[in-house]
């Protein structure tokens, strides 16, 4: 191709180009950006609900006092914990499944829709048949099970509130990574893979030096929209512990604080650091694995 | 051959045995949705030894308004999935075919509007909402939704693009096809599994979403998520009757899921052809 | 030709016109309990008895129901014409003016024949402002069988320390039976309910007269060293998790002997459809440690009206009937006597048919009678409430220590470090509410 073919083909594709993208900004920037600005405001003001007279400046003091908060450092602790653990497991999980399912088997279609099912359930709901059909270590399944090979039944919610809380959320996102990597495994050359079989190359080699470097960029995504949903988990917290420096995030300090405690200014200070919080975590992020996104 | 086929055996036991577990606490939540609640908690578990019943759905079939609630979630997840389709196809075209040095920072720009926690924005979207008149409205669900989920579709097909390559695109408008005929003919065929697992990821989370299509609606825009709530956590056993909700709200987005994998499979057999 | 069509659309018009006009559609929003649940299936009858008004509900479990509702009513959603709310409630929202008083619900709603302590919960400065649809106290709840079988005898006024004992000699994890029940999962509304009654009656109070917080008095450590102690050696695995529902879910099993919890339980307890220990199940009064308050709370849920609706002839109709004798007599009819809503009314009391199927009537009505939310302490005490404190600020607070209360049941924290910390963090709390100025 030479220049001047490349020059006109940029002139072309720049007009439709930001063309087509203004609907979705417009839409983006008319949803997020009047609610911040209101956020912000609130965030800077004494506004609870429960208190109609209340109202006026107070500066930075909703920030102060969430700061002070015993609560807030183990939050911060706890949001990144949880979104460790839930990457870590519904990543690897996910790989496995997608690996699995993407080799010879019979009946791919039964088994996809199995793997996706869990998408499906509510998460508050998954959350409370999670904890009362099978975590209950007196009741529960899992406590049935251990009973089978003689073993003890876990006190999940009481060991290791946040774990529990993370099994439950990983296998909720499982599908999500399982889908998003079959569906880019199955894209990938099947020739290319076949000839290397041929030539004799391990299944690691395969997977080490073909399919994952093919993967990187929808592990990528996954990382980061999980990221997203998973810095917004409460609900999960609210029906099986309550909460607790052991189990409280930032999303369930701003739930607590707008929902239990009707205090809105409070509540959108803490939302707008949880902004800030994530917005830091995904410069982390993309240093880390959003290199294939440059490319 | 014969190692091949028993190459294949254990894969297919091996992706079995995965699958099922996976599976299992849905199964469990199935199997339970039979049971009567003291059943449903009672140890050592029943597995299909029991007075199977069909009380639990009956009981939530007649005290809720299920087809009511079905028909709002079909409206508002598959509404609020085909606007975000509409605006993401265009977006991620543009992105991914003519970048400019802002389309990484918008990609993120994007996705960042999405970090703020739906409850740390709740009252100053209510109060919009009730100014407007769109409290209790599917349209406002579906904006809301469609703008919380437009960041994620953009994202997807964004990267599902690249992999297409750009010359078939060039090639198609050396030839004069429009804009239109190239996104629609050219780029969406050869796109298809990528655009259908995107549809298929926006309408669950649509399906799902339980803040706001909880808090904005009280009776006439009330979708699945406001049916279960309805039978979550009342004083007493209820596990069994959740279960069965659970269920009666999961098998039609698990019967688009099955639609949406032929779809799938179809854009696959496709690409494989080109 | 288009005099046709007018005519045909003046016809149409008046066909409608008239039902469109008079027709008052009434959204109630409601708590998804079972008594509630029921009202609405049977609320057709009413509908039929009053063709001008229409029904609309709103059914959704607590959290979320009082979410909803307060910020519609803090905020002016104006979305709900009736609404549930509880006993907490009833008295911060009439002191802001959000509700319209409810002392005119006409002779048929009988307001004289509401037990004296629920009245009382949902009146501010003795005007009443909400309908009591069902109310409830606490009570202990036993295993008659075994208790027999270990030659023990449940007092007639037990002490926490009689359960204690009884607790010590029943628990039996071998078998999957555990000496006691109580609640452990964090939440204002869960275990802090249970925890703040027993607090009370060890004769502690929340705050003094100055709101300064009291964690730190002997009476605190003793009830909590009490509570957190029976959890952790006689209670069930996993304590810490547990709230009402868990609870009984454990008890229907028959894996507790001992469980103090409110009266609601006893009804699901009795029948056999939902309870293992249908015909092994006794109630005893609740726990007194001879201090001047027994651990009675009172919980009510009711009926009322915000003030920005505009349909309040017609909610009030609707109000005095579902909160009147006529929805208990329609109740009893058509679904049986354990369908009418408990703890409101005293002729339920005095009914023989009541009695001769409830079991547990003579128990509900004494412990709903031993309530003091007015002074749930022997000490004074600047707030209104047993199982929890009638002041904006309690979600907030009780959520936070029911979480370190929770954390000592499951063994991470120390009594006293739980103590401490609910300490500050209520002077933190009602601090920055501004108590202190």
């Amino acid at each position: 191709m030479t220049a001047g073919v490349a020059i006109r083909q940029r002139s072309y594709l720049q007009g439709p180009g930001r063309l087509l993208l203004a609907p979705a900004i417009l839409l983006l920037l008319a949803a997020s950006i009047a609610p911040l600005l209101v956020t912000i405001k609130f965030s800077l003001s004494d506004y609870r609900l429960l208190f109609p007279d209340s109202s006026g400046f107070v500066g930075l003091s909703n920030y102060a006092r969430l700061v002070a908060s015993p609560d807030f450092v183990p939050a911060l602790v706890n949001t990144l914990m949880l979104i460790a653990v839930v990457l870590a497991a519904s990543i690897a999980g996910g790989l496995g499944l997608a690996l699995l399912l993407d080799g010879p088997v019979i009946g791919r279609g039964g088994l996809r829709l199995l793997v996706i099912s869990p998408f499906f359930v509510m998460p508050p709901v998954s959350a409370l048949l999670w904890k009362n059909l099978l975590m209950q270590p007196v009741s529960g399944f899992f406590a049935w099970l251990a009973a089978l090979f003689g073993l003890p039944a876990y006190d999940w919610f009481s060991h290791a509130p946040l774990l529990s809380i993370a099994l439950i959320v990983a296998w909720q996102w499982l599908p999500f990574a399982a889908l998003i990597l079959l569906t880019s495994l199955q894209s990938f050359d099947r020739e290319l893979r076949e000839a290397a079989q041929l030539d004799g190359a391990s299944a690691a080699a395969i997977l080490r030096h073909l399919l994952l470097p093919h993967l990187a960029r929808p592990i990528a995504i996954v990382v980061m929209i999980e990221t997203i949903f998973l810095i917004g988990v409460f609900a999960e917290i609210l029906v099986t512990t309550g909460g607790g420096t052991a189990s409280t995030d930032l999303a369930f300090l701003v739930y607590s604080q707008a929902m239990l405690q009707y205090d809105i200014g409070a509540a959108s200070a803490a939302g707008l650091v949880a902004v800030v919080f994530a917005n830091i975590l995904a410069i982390f992020l993309i240093r880390a694995v959003g290199r294939s996104l440059e490319a | 051959m014969r190692t091949r086929r028993r190459h294949r055996a254990i894969a297919t036991m091996f992706a079995w045995a995965a699958s099922l577990t996976i599976a299992f606490p849905l199964l469990w939540t199935l199997l339970t949705s039979f049971k009567t609640e003291l059943e449903a908690v009672s140890f050592p578990p029943r597995f299909l030894s029991f007075d199977w019943t069909l009380a639990n759905y009956r009981g939530i079939l007649a005290e809720g308004d299920y087809l009511h609630s079905l028909v709002n979630s079909v409206i508002v997840a598959g509404g609020s999935s085909a606007l975000v389709l509409a605006l993401a196809i265009p977006a991620a075209w543009s992105m991914a075919f003519a970048p400019t040095h802002r389309t990484r920072g918008i990609l993120l720009w994007m996705l960042s509007t999405k970090m703020l926690p739906p409850v740390g924005v709740f009252i100053p979207i209510f109060l919009f909402y009730r100014d407007w008149g769109l409290l209790d409205s599917r349209t406002g669900l579906v904006l809301l939704l469609a703008a919380a989920n437009l960041p994620i579709a953009v994202w997807m097909l964004f990267s599902n693009f690249r992999e297409v390559p750009g010359e078939i695109l060039e090639a198609s408008r050396m030839d004069g096809a429009s804009l239109w005929q190239e996104l629609v003919s050219v780029l969406a065929p050869l796109a298809l599994p990528g655009i259908a697992s995107t549809f298929f990821l926006v309408f669950t989370l649509a399906w799902n979403e339980s803040f706001w299509t909880l808090n904005l609606v009280t009776t006439e825009a009330t979708p699945l998520t406001a049916f279960i709530a309805a039978f979550s956590s009342p004083q007493g056993l209820f596990w069994a009757r959740l279960s069965a909700a659970s269920i009666l709200s999961i098998v039609p987005v698990l019967l688009i899921g099955w639609l949406c994998q032929r779809q799938l499979v179809r854009g696959l057999t496709f690409g494989a052809v080109k | 030709m288009r005099a046709g069509w007018a005519l045909l659309a003046v016809i149409a018009l008046s066909g409608c016109a008239p039902d469109e006009g008079a027709r008052t559609t009434l959204t109630i929003a409601t708590v998804n309990n079972g008594d509630m649940v029921r009202l609405k299936g049977l609320a057709a009858g009413f509908e039929a008895g009053h063709p001008r008004i229409k029904l609309k509900w709103v059914v959704l479990e607590e959290n979320i129901l009082r979410q909803k509702v307060t910020t519609d009513v803090a905020i002016r959603g104006s979305q709900y014409d009736v609404v549930m709310i509880g006993a907490y409630e009833v008295p911060i929202w009439a002191k802001r003016n959000w509700l319209k008083s409810l002392d005119d619900l006409g002779p048929d709603y009988r307001a004289d024949d509401l037990i004296a302590p629920v009245r009382a919960a949902v009146s501010y400065r003795g005007v009443q402002y909400a309908a009591p649809f069902n109310a409830e106290g606490t009570m202990i709840m036993y295993r008659t069988d075994l208790f027999r079988r270990a030659g023990l005898t449940m007092p007639a006024r037990p002490s926490w320390e009689d359960l204690a004992r009884a607790a010590e000699a029943l628990n039996d994890p071998d078998s999957g039976v555990y000496g006691i029940c109580l609640r452990g999962k964090a939440g204002w509304g869960e275990n802090m309910a249970s925890i703040l009654t027993v607090a009370h009656s060890y004769g502690a109070r929340l705050v003094d007269d100055k709101w300064r917080p009291q964690f730190d008095s002997p009476e605190w450590r003793k009830a909590i060293d009490m509570y957190v102690g029976l959890l952790r050696q006689w209670g069930p695995p996993g304590a810490a998790a547990n709230g009402f529902n868990e609870n009984l879910a454990l008890f229907s099993q028959g894996r507790c002997a001992i469980w103090f919890d409110s009266t609601v339980a006893a009804p699901f307890l009795s029948d056999p459809e939902t309870s293992k220990v249908a015909d092994r199940v006794g109630f005893a009064p609740a726990p007194d440690q001879g201090l001047g308050r027994s651990a009675n709370w009172l919980w009510t849920w009711a009926f009322a009206i915000p003030a920005s609706s505009k349909k309040v002839p017609a909610a009030k109709e609707f109000i005095s009937w579902a909160a009147g004798p006529g929805y208990a007599a329609v109740a009893a009819r058509r679904a049986g006597w354990l369908a009418v809503p408990p703890g409101t009314r005293l002729s339920l009391y005095q009914s023989p048919a009541y009695r001769r199927a409830a079991p547990f009537a003579d128990v509900t009505l004494q412990s709903i009678n031993a309530a003091n939310p007015g002074k749930p302490s022997r000490l004074h005490v600047p707030y209104i409430g047993v199982q929890y404190a009638a002041i904006p600020e309690w979600q907030g607070i009780g959520t936070e220590i029911g979480q370190q209360f929770s954390a000592a049941i499951a063994g991470r924290v120390s009594t006293g470090d739980a103590l401490a910390e609910a300490q500050a963090a209520t002077r933190r709390q009602l601090t920055d509410a501004g108590y202190y100025q």
